[in-house]
Parts: C-alpha cells; sequence; structure tokens
C-alpha cells in the first residue's frame, strides 16, 4: 500500500513483548501530521514501549510501523529517520559529561557541517528556544533541575528541527507551574515550528489543554482514539474511570 | 540552481540591496549559505530587502541565518526588511527573533604558565582534601569495625559470605594461572643468567625466595585491586548515584555496616588465602620449568627449597595479605562513596580507586621490606 503522506506514523498490526510477556497486540494506530496526540493507559499497558518501538528501540514480533512514509523495517530508512525526529526521554537523558550546550550541538554536529560559531548560535537559539536562561548554556546536567533537565533535553531534541517529536510522560516530576509552563511551550513550539508531537503522558492536565487527540492503550491495544469529548461520551469503564475520577473531574474544571 | 540547494542572489534596485533567497534553507545548507551571505559586503546605511518569495523550505538554522544577516545589518544602520514568507515562515522568523538572547560564546582555555601552575595548585589541595577524607573515613570504619565486634550480630553475614565469593573463589582461576606464569618465567630467566656460573641449582632460591616473599603477594594484590577494588567503586558508586545510600540512611541503616564491612572483611578473609595459593602455584611454575629446562628432578627441588627458604618467608609474604587487603577494600569503598551525580563520575572514581589501590599496596611493601629488613627476618 502506498504510504499516505497525511499520516505521520501509521501502525499495523503491532504486536510487542518480552520474553513470553506480550505488551501489544494487533495494535493499529494513525497519528496526523501536525496533530498533538496524547497517549495514555495504566501503568504496565505499554505506553513508552510503544513509543521505544516507534522510533526503533525496540524490535516489534509483528506488523508494520510507517514513519512520515518510511517502513521501519529498513534499517537504512532508519537512519534517514534518525534526523527527523527528536525524542525527549523521561528525565532528559542528556549526556552528563557534556555541558547543555555540547549536548545540543551533539546532533548538530553529527549531521550538518556547521562551524563552531555557528553551532554555538544554533545551541544558544534553542537554548533560549525552551526558555531556559542564556547561563543555563555553560552548566552540566547533574547542576540542573528536574524541570530545567527536560527543557534542556528538549532543546536537544529539537536540535536538528524535526518534523515529529516523542514526548516520554514530559511533565511527570514537574510542579504544576513548571508542568504548565511546558504545556504552553510544547504547544507554541508545535505551533510555531508546526511539529507533529507523540506524547506519552499520565497528566490529565496536559491531555486536557495541549492535546489534539487522545489513544487509550487498553487490553493490549488501542482502545479509543479521539479528541477530548469523544473520550468523555466513552462507555469504556476504564476510560470512564480514568477521565471521570476526582483527578480527572478536577482538570476539567480547571 | 539544483533543487535541493538554497541560493542567495545579490541584485542592486534604486540604490536598495536586494537579497533574494530561495531554494532549501534548512540545516544541511547552513553552513554553506552562512558563509556566502557572510561574503556580501556590509550595506551601510542604504536599505536592504531580503525576498523570500522563492524559499521552498525555511528551518531554525536557516532562519537564524537570515534573522541574524538582517540584524547585524541593521544594528549598522540600514534599513532592512525581510519579505515574500509564507505564514509558517513568518512565524518561524518571528520565533527566532523573539529567542535571541545574548550568550557567552565557549571561551577555550587559555595557555600558558599560570594555567599550569593553577592546575598544580589545584592538584596539591586536591590531593590533601582527599588525604584527610580519607584518614576520616578510615577512622569511620575502624569505628564501625570496633562497634560490631561488640556487638557480632550486627554483622551482616549474608553479605559477608557472598563477598568472600566475589573476590575470593572467582579470583581463583586467574591469580592461580598469573602467579603460576610468573613462577614460570622467573625460573627461565634465573636460569639463563645463573647457567653462566654453574650454579642452576641457585634457580630455585630465586624462585622461591622472589614468589613467596614478594611476587605471590604483590601480584595477587594488583589483580585483586583491579578486579574487586574497582567493583566496590562502581557498584557503590552506582548506588550513590541512585540515592540508594540516601534511602539506606533514612531507613536507619548505616552505610559503613551495611556495604563496607562486608566487602572489607571479605577481602581481608580471602586475600591470604588467594596469596597461599599464588605462592604454591608460583612454585609449581618454577619447579616444572627447572625440571624441564634445567634438569633439576621436583625431588631434587623440594630439598633444596627447605635449605634455601624457611618457614618464615612463606609468613612474610602472608603477613602482608591482610594489610594490602585492607588498603584495597579501604580504598574502592572510599572511592565509590565520594562519586556524584554522573555515570562519568563513576568512571573517574573507579580509575582512581585501582590506581590509589596499587599505589598505596606497593608503598605498604616497600615500607614492609624495609621493615623486615630492620628486624632481621
Amino acid at each position: 500500500m502506498a504510504p499516505t503522506p497525511e499520516l505521520a506514523i501509521r501502525i499495523r498490526g503491532l504486536r510487542t513483548g518480552f520474553g513470553d510477556q506480550i505488551i501489544h497486540d494487533g495494535l493499529d494506530l494513525d497519528v496526523h501530521r501536525g496533530e498533538i496526540l496524547g497517549v495514555v493507559g495504566g501503568s504496565g499497558s505499554g505506553k513508552s514501549v510503544l513509543l521505544r518501538t516507534i522510533v526503533g528501540l525496540n524490535r516489534p514480533r509483528a506488523g508494520t510501523i510507517e514513519v512520515l512514509g518510511h517502513d521501519l523495517a529498513s534499517r537504512r530508512d532508519v537512519v534517514a529517520l534518525e534526523a527527523r525526529w527528536g525524542v525527549l526521554f523521561q528525565d532528559g537523558a542528556l549526556f552528563s559529561s557534556l555541558t547543555v550546550d555540547e549536548n545540543i550541538q551533539v546532533p548538530l554536529k553529527e549531521h550538518s557541517t556547521l562551524g563552531p560559531r555557528m553551532l554555538d548560535e544554533i545551541a544558544a537559539l534553542k537554548v533560549a528556544m525552551v526558555g531556559l536562561a542564556p547561563d543555563a548554556c555553560h552548566k552540566y546536567p547533574a547542576q540542573l533541575s528536574g524541570g530545567m533537565r527536560k527543557r534542556a533535553g528538549l532543546a536537544r531534541a529539537l536540535a536538528l528541527d524535526p518534523e515529529i517529536l516523542f514526548l516520554d510522560e514530559p511533565t511527570a516530576g514537574l510542579d504544576p507551574i513548571g508542568a504548565a509552563a511546558f504545556d504552553r511551550l510544547i504547544r507554541q513550539l508545535h505551533d510555531s515550528l508546526g511539529l507533529t508531537v507523540f506524547m506519552v503522558t499520565h497528566d490529565l492536565d496536559s491531555l486536557h489543554t495541549i492535546c489534539d487527540r487522545i489513544a487509550v492503550l487498553a487490553d493490549r491495544k488501542l482502545e479509543a482514539v479521539g479528541p477530548m469529548d469523544v473520550m468523555l461520551r466513552s462507555e469504556h469503564p476504564w476510560i470512564r474511570e480514568y477521565f471521570h475520577g476526582p483527578r480527572g473531574r478536577a482538570a476539567l474544571a480547571g | 540552481m539544483a533543487a535541493d540547494q538554497g541560493w542567495l542572489e545579490i541584485m542592486e534596485r534604486d540604490g536598495t540591496l536586494v537579497v533574494e533567497a530561495g531554494g532549501l534553507w534548512n540545516l544541511a545548507n547552513a553552513a554553506r549559505l552562512d558563509a556566502e551571505i557572510r561574503q556580501v559586503p556590509a550595506p551601510g546605511t542604504r536599505p536592504v530587502h531580503f525576498d523570500i518569495t522563492k524559499v521552498k523550505l525555511l528551518d531554525t538554522a536557516g532562519a537564524w541565518t537570515l534573522y541574524r544577516t538582517a540584524r547585524d545589518w541593521e544594528a549598522a544602520g540600514a534599513r532592512v526588511s525581510i519579505e515574500g514568507g509564507n505564514a509558517e515562515q513568518v512565524a518561524l522568523l518571528e520565533t527566532v527573533r523573539a529567542n535571541d538572547k545574548p550568550f557567552e560564546p565557549t571561551v577555550p582555555e587559555g595557555f600558558g604558565v599560570i594555567r599550569i601552575v593553577a592546575h598544580v595548585g589545584a592538584a596539591v589541595e586536591d590531593i590533601a582534601r582527599e588525604t584527610v577524607a580519607l584518614i576520616g573515613f578510615f577512622g569511620l570504619v575502624v569505628s564501625t569495625l570496633l562497634r560490631t565486634a561488640r556487638h557480632p550480630r550486627r554483622l551482616r553475614v549474608t553479605s559477608l559470605i557472598y563477598h568472600m565469593e566475589e573476590v575470593g573463589l572467582n579470583a581463583l582461576p586467574i591469580v592461580a594461572l598469573i602467579s603460576f606464569l610468573i613462577g614460570v618465567v622467573l625460573a627461565f630467566q634465573g636460569s639463563s643468567q645463573l647457567q653462566r656460573f654453574g650454579a642452576e641449582i641457585f634457580v630455585v632460591n630465586l624462585v622461591a625466595v622472589s614468589v613467596l616473599r614478594e611476587l605471590g603477594i604483590l601480584l595477587t594484590a594488583i589483580v585483586i585491586a583491579g578486579r574487586s577494588g574497582s567493583a566496590f567503586t562502581a557498584q557503590i558508586g552506582a548506588m550513590k548515584v541512585h540515592e540508594e545510600i540516601d534511602a539506606m540512611q533514612t531507613l536507619g541503616l548505616d552505610p559503613i555496616e551495611v556495604l563496607v564491612l562486608p566487602r572489607l572483611l571479605a577481602l581481608v578473609i580471602t586475600l591470604p588465602l588467594l596469596a597461599f595459593l599464588a605462592d604454591i602455584m608460583g612454585l609449581l611454575g618454577g619447579g616444572l620449568t627447572a625440571w624441564i629446562a634445567l634438569g633439576i628432578p621436583p625431588a631434587a627441588f623440594v630439598e633444596r627449597l627447605n635449605t634455601a627458604v624457611s618457614m618464615w618467608s612463606f609468613w612474610v609474604g602472608i603477613m602482608k595479605a591482610p594489610v594490602f587487603a585492607f588498603l584495597i577494600a579501604m580504598i574502592g569503598c572510599y572511592e565509590g562513596f565520594q562519586v556524584v551525580g554522573s555515570a562519568e563520575s563513576v568512571g573517574q572514581r573507579t580509575t582512581r580507586a585501582v590506581v590509589e589501590a596499587i599505589f598505596l599496596v606497593i608503598v605498604a611493601d616497600a615500607f614492609f621490606s624495609v621493615f623486615f629488613q630492620v628486624i632481621g627476618i
């Protein structure tokens, strides 16, 4: 089947697992270009595994994954794609032996021929874009707070101007103010850079404020996908519990 | 113009400098475009018009190149306008403009005498501080050890046995092989020298004295410092990185008692046993070589051994083992506790642990030699 250009990610019949434990079985998911998709599910439902599988860190047992029209089964396509997506891991996953601007320059040096001056300028630009103070540039990850590490990780993920941004629980561990600011930042970057965002999250506020659509993982496959009001009308017991529980109501009210 | 290239053209129109840009203004082309645009002579105070209608793709690197040029020319007095971009490109240029903040470029460290002196000073200060901290750690371990001696039930026996297996039992093959080979080498080298004097039989003295008094224990200690001292640092260091040590403290567990004592005692108990094995294997290697290469039969070797060395030679070697074990375990654990924050720190501390442990073992060995010489053993 010819790849559909409107789809950033197209997953069909995905099956993954570790040992004799099956995580996903027959999972289908489409991510449209330019949308922010929030992926939710109970602990252990394989949200992070799904993210890792899409970016090629985990080999699927069956099924196809197409990202921007490239089939992930082909190693050469994965290499071509690596400069077109950015991944923010849960705690930033910055290289601890490098400063923040050196971290951002790592992908730039690898994938471009920029001189040292341009590298410094672009790194400083990205640092400013994610809302870090300029003096954070020369700090090591160990000298940063959790929220700043996430922002620095985001700056590195954005270094190559990716088309798709993968976020693994971007607001986990942040205070509510920091989390709200991070949400706004993602929305703003999404708007100005035209990003497609694939976001694994537990944060009902993020889902509510910035996600265009929400995908619910349960029972090893995609249980439902759609905007917030579809989720709220769902009859599925887990989805009802999730969005109509005390925390869900609080997020809605706010 | 090739389709996948970014390009720019400079034109003069009614006193206005027109910069026409087109193609792909992205990261892949940014280095070249940046170099090209820097070639353009500064317009001075003339008006400048950027026409980006033909730009097919603009990313942050391209937008930065355009914006920075416009900014610099504007600062020099030119009136600059950027036109022709679509809504997304305009938004991107706006984002770039909003995020242009002054920053300090990376300054490479200077060279020269002052820097060298500063490095030396920092290193000396570092050594002094580390020495004080190490002595403090030593005191802490000894006092914990004495407290545990009064309440033996506090000793973690399971952990002790586990570490004895790790550092002792599992090190048997490598220690045995290395000391056997050293025995072989000594006998070969000794025989070629001693044959000139017709004194081949003294090979036995050479092998026995050097293996029993020095090489058996020294090589064992060095292997264990590399094998177990480093492991101690890495284990404790990784726990430190993951805040496990802090968790232990909040749970009312004493990290010295739980982590250091079992490792220390395991090494103090097993290193003499390993040294004994090293002695035996060294003599075996020497004896076999003497038999094969020099024709000294095993019976003659053993007989000669009896006259060449006394029981003291053996004890001199074995007595050093617990001291070396103590040094290796202390350094290994101490460096583990010094790990801060990152994975790199674990690596640095592990390296230090091995180097310091081997250094201290050899220093201690020198002291022992002088000491035994003085008391005449």
